[in-house]
């Protein structure tokens, strides 16, 4: 909706609060005692082996997945207004190109911007008309990241962004990441690949999350 | 509203690419309808009553039949979480798939109405009735299936399912649906009965797509 806030307090402001978040999958735990809080201005990178409940943790926090214990708090009751979440499937019907397939998406997030320049941004230029079925999965996901080009969100919530990007991708995705996070947005992504230097990590494995690199435990 | 409109292009586009979508359920109408007088006997008498039955039952099964993949490919692609944690109430993109839905799968089935019938040696004078009927009862059999359909969504094949869930439902629709046309072939009065499947349709239209947003949100896992 509105470019996250600037000032120094806002970018030290609380944004995300879990408390002994635990979750159970088909009988298999897994992660308990997740406690952590996120800021406003901070990167998290979720890791964890396959399998090990990544996309699950990333689905609590949106609110798509009802099944757990815990406390999974957001800074404001309209959090939702202000959330970009890009989930493990692009979101692109193949039937549609990619202008209206990121139309369609601009508008469920009621997200302003011009959608062509941000397709120019994932260098997808000229291919505004092919029908999504004829690109590859990458050029696909690239659909999906365009988002991340329109209007600023306050939080971004991004699954396995970096799957199917070559290295030009990688490179431009982490720069608009680390914007995100200086203009005050909070970013939460999985992935195996380290956006740059001072971000946060949570490793889940065994049934364990672990907090490193600065983050309060 | 832009919303709204936003999601009714998008929706109708989708459709208008997959034509398969639109032609099955209008194909399968035909084909039900045109066998049953080669199956039954060609006598008009005979044909005449049981062809209001026929017509309706006919168009409920390919109203059914063209539900199973309303929202399995926008789940499959992702689309569906993306509405899901959009700021905007599922509701809205929800009500213009439905009403997109309708106009591509229900609406042919309306406008070809008249020929089956005749083809059924109905009467001229009740063809009006029978279009009528359809064109509330259609929209109100898409609404109620896309409340089983959203609830199916995650699982394989739930189609059967969708079956179980959503004919009990349908039986009221069909009922005042096949019983207008009858009322009409016996001359009877059918605009009560016509006021009966528009309360229906008021009915759904107002609380269905709040029931099928709902649903989306059960079958995401919530």
């Amino acid at each position: 909706m509105s470019q996250p806030s600037t000032h120094s307090d806002a970018e030290t402001a609380p944004r995300l609060v879990l408390e002994q978040l635990s979750c159970e999958r088909d009988d298999r735990l897994l992660f308990s005692g997740l406690s952590l809080t996120a800021s406003a201005g901070e990167i998290w990178q979720i890791t964890g082996a396959n399998g090990a409940g990544k996309t699950t943790l990333l689905r609590i926090l949106v609110g798509l997945h009802g099944f757990y214990e815990g406390v999974c708090q957001w800074w404001q009751p309209q959090w939702q207004q202000e959330l970009l979440y890009l989930g493990h499937q692009p979101g692109v019907r193949e039937e549609l190109n990619p202008l209206e397939n990121l139309r369609y998406a601009c508008a469920l997030s009621e997200q302003g911007g011009d959608p062509m320049a941000a397709l120019a941004a994932v260098g997808l230029q000229g291919f505004e008309d092919v029908p999504a079925a004829h690109l590859s999965a990458g050029q696909k996901r690239r659909i999906a990241l365009a988002r991340l080009w329109l209007e600023h969100k306050a939080v971004w919530v991004l699954d396995e962004p970096y799957t199917a990007i070559d290295q030009d991708g990688v490179a431009a995705l982490d720069q608009q990441i680390q914007q995100a996070a200086q203009a005050g947005a909070l970013v939460i992504y999985t992935s195996h690949h380290q956006v740059g230097d001072g971000v946060r990590q949570l490793h889940l494995a065994h049934g364990q999350a672990e907090v490193t690199e600065g983050g309060q435990p | 509203m832009s919303v709204f409109r936003a999601a009714l292009v998008r929706e109708l586009l989708v459709l208008w690419r997959s034509p398969a979508e639109i032609i099955n359920p209008l194909f399968f109408f035909v084909m039900v309808i045109s066998l049953f007088p080669l199956a039954i006997s060609p006598k008009p008498e005979l044909l005449a009553l049981v062809a209001p039955g026929v017509l309706w039952v006919a168009a409920l099964l390919a109203v059914m039949l063209s539900l199973d993949g309303l929202f399995r490919r926008d789940q499959e692609s992702g689309v569906l979480e993306l509405l899901l944690t959009a700021p905007v109430m599922a509701v809205v993109p929800v009500s213009a798939k439905l009403l997109a839905h309708w106009l591509l799968t229900g609406l042919p089935l309306v406008l070809i109405s008249p020929v089956l019938a005749h083809m059924l040696q109905l009467p001229d004078g009740v063809l009006g009735t029978v279009m009528l009927s359809l064109l509330l009862g259609t929209p109100a059999l898409t609404i109620i299936g896309a409340i089983g359909a959203a609830l199916t969504v995650g699982l394989n094949r739930g189609g059967i399912l969708l079956a179980v869930l959503v004919l009990p439902l349908y039986i009221p629709v069909l009922i005042f649906g096949a019983g207008a046309v009858s009322a009409a072939v016996d001359g009877g009065a059918v605009n009560g009965i016509l006021a009966i499947l528009g309360a229906l349709l008021a009915l759904t239209v107002s609380l269905g797509p709040l029931a099928v947003a709902a649903g989306l949100k059960i079958s995401s896992g919530n």
